[in-house]
């Protein structure tokens, strides 16, 4: 039998422990686990690094974990944005370490991570300082970046339903990083809105695989 | 001389913007481009986060919290609209399949580098988020930007002095005094706004124009 419903948050994060790599998804404030991010707030991890397109804004998600000085590292591709106050506060004082990289980079390293790739070549970045220190090479007379792929212990994702096997559905653009997280961890864990029966979402609106899911959990109200 | 206000600049870059196209609009004064193209053109606008067919803005109370463009702000799909994850999102930016983004600038330099992602302020965090993709994969890019920084120092430049968003990557370059197109030859004045004349615009810019082909 394959059940990977979990019944609270809780559970849903156990097992993520301080030092680990936690990608956590969504854009802006569009397809995030709020939810998931509170629990793992109280969880007790620390010394997190977060792999996330921002670095959360005003006292809410992302930027509740800054606040509370669990995170030492933010990978992402947008850290800087309207009311990014904890993130700004702790890279002024130097307590946060900041990975940046272009935002296709940064989504093909984690796909790349999901599909077993060791790398890839990417003409994005080529001759700026983002590039600096990488392997690059020309190919048909077009300069490329080497990246490699970008992988977490954990990923915690946010979709609109799911089933007992982990297929996700998508509310609109509430899909953004979701799907090549959950490609990319160890372990995904997938906040939804609605947990449904088997057969019940469209098989052609499986936007993400029961496959790459293992832990599925539906919201609780707790933000 | 004449200086354009932003959404006069967006008005005269929409002019430009075909039939037909797909278009990526950067954030802060790109997204205004929209407002501008011409009755009758059918134009379809990518956002990086996972849309193709955005629409306006919602009616309050309409929002969909997840319906959001690479600016954070609500918008709508148009019919025939559609979504799609992040990855295939900049396959779309990075593979050539847009025609047209409109970028904003820091600076642009006589070959048609890109800088609009840093300063050299260290204190300030940098964030770079699409616009490297897209100035290396859209087809053109047009770059909509003030002629000048606000203490009246040249954008348009030898070579960039903040960090580069991309090389050789640059088409044409809206200000508010002049279109600009990067040629081989180097930057070519292709349109002087009101009463500019090709001397006032070269006063203050930071390398050398070619004059308007007559």
């Amino acid at each position: 039998m394959i059940d990977k419903r979990i019944a609270s948050m809780r559970e849903a994060i156990a097992g993520i422990k301080s030092g680990d790599a936690v990608m956590i998804g969504g854009f802006g404030s569009s397809g995030i686990p709020f939810e998931l991010i509170e629990a793992l707030r109280l969880h007790g991890a620390d010394n997190l690094t977060v792999i996330s397109n921002n670095a959360g804004s005003h006292e809410i998600g992302i930027a509740t974990l800054l606040r509370d000085r669990l995170v030492s590292k933010v990978v992402c591709s947008y850290p800087r944005s309207q009311g990014s106050i904890w993130f700004e506060r702790m890279f002024e004082e130097g307590a946060i370490e900041l990975e940046l990289m272009p935002q296709g980079t940064f989504a093909e390293r984690m796909r790349a991570a999901g599909a077993g790739l060791g790398g890839f070549f990417t003409p994005t970045g080529y001759g700026t300082k983002l590039a600096d220190g990488k392997e690059t090479r020309e190919i048909d007379g077009v300069g490329y970046v080497l990246e490699y792929p970008l992988k977490a212990e954990f990923a915690l994702i946010k979709a609109h339903k799911g089933d007992k096997w982990g297929n996700l559905a998508y509310n609109t653009a509430g899909r953004n990083f979701n799907p090549v997280m959950a490609m990319a961890a160890e372990t995904t864990v997938a906040e939804v809105e609605h947990i449904v029966e088997l057969g019940e979402l469209d098989p052609e609106s499986v936007a993400t695989p029961g496959i790459f899911v293992d832990r599925i959990v539906a919201q609780e109200g707790l933000v | 001389m004449t200086r354009l206000e932003p959404p006069q600049m967006a008005e005269r870059l929409a002019q430009d913007i075909p039939d037909g196209s797909y278009v990526n609009l950067g954030i802060g004064m790109p997204v205004m481009v929209a407002n501008y193209v011409p009755e009758g053109r059918e134009v379809i606008y990518h956002s990086e986060n996972g849309i193709l067919g955005v629409g306006p803005t919602p009616e309050p109370g309409t929002e969909d919290p997840d319906l959001i463009n690479a600016a954070k702000q609500y918008v709508t799909l148009i019919n025939g609209g559609c979504y799609f994850d992040t990855a295939d999102s900049f396959a779309m930016m990075r593979g050539g399949h847009l025609d047209i983004a409109v970028l904003g600038g820091f600076q642009v330099s006589a070959d048609g580098n890109l800088a609009n992602w840093a300063t050299d302020n260290e204190k300030y965090p940098p964030a770079v988020g699409g616009a490297m993709d897209l100035s290396v994969g859209a087809k053109t890019v047009y770059v909509l930007m003030r002629h000048t920084t606000k203490d009246g120092q040249p954008k348009i430049l030898d070579a960039c002095t903040y960090p580069l968003t991309g090389t050789r990557v640059v088409s044409r370059i809206y200000t508010d005094l002049a279109v600009i197109e990067i040629t081989p030859e180097g930057p070519r004045v292709i349109e002087l706004f009101g009463d500019n004349s090709f001397d006032d615009v070269q006063a203050v810019t930071g390398t050398r124009l070619l004059a308007p082909q007559t």
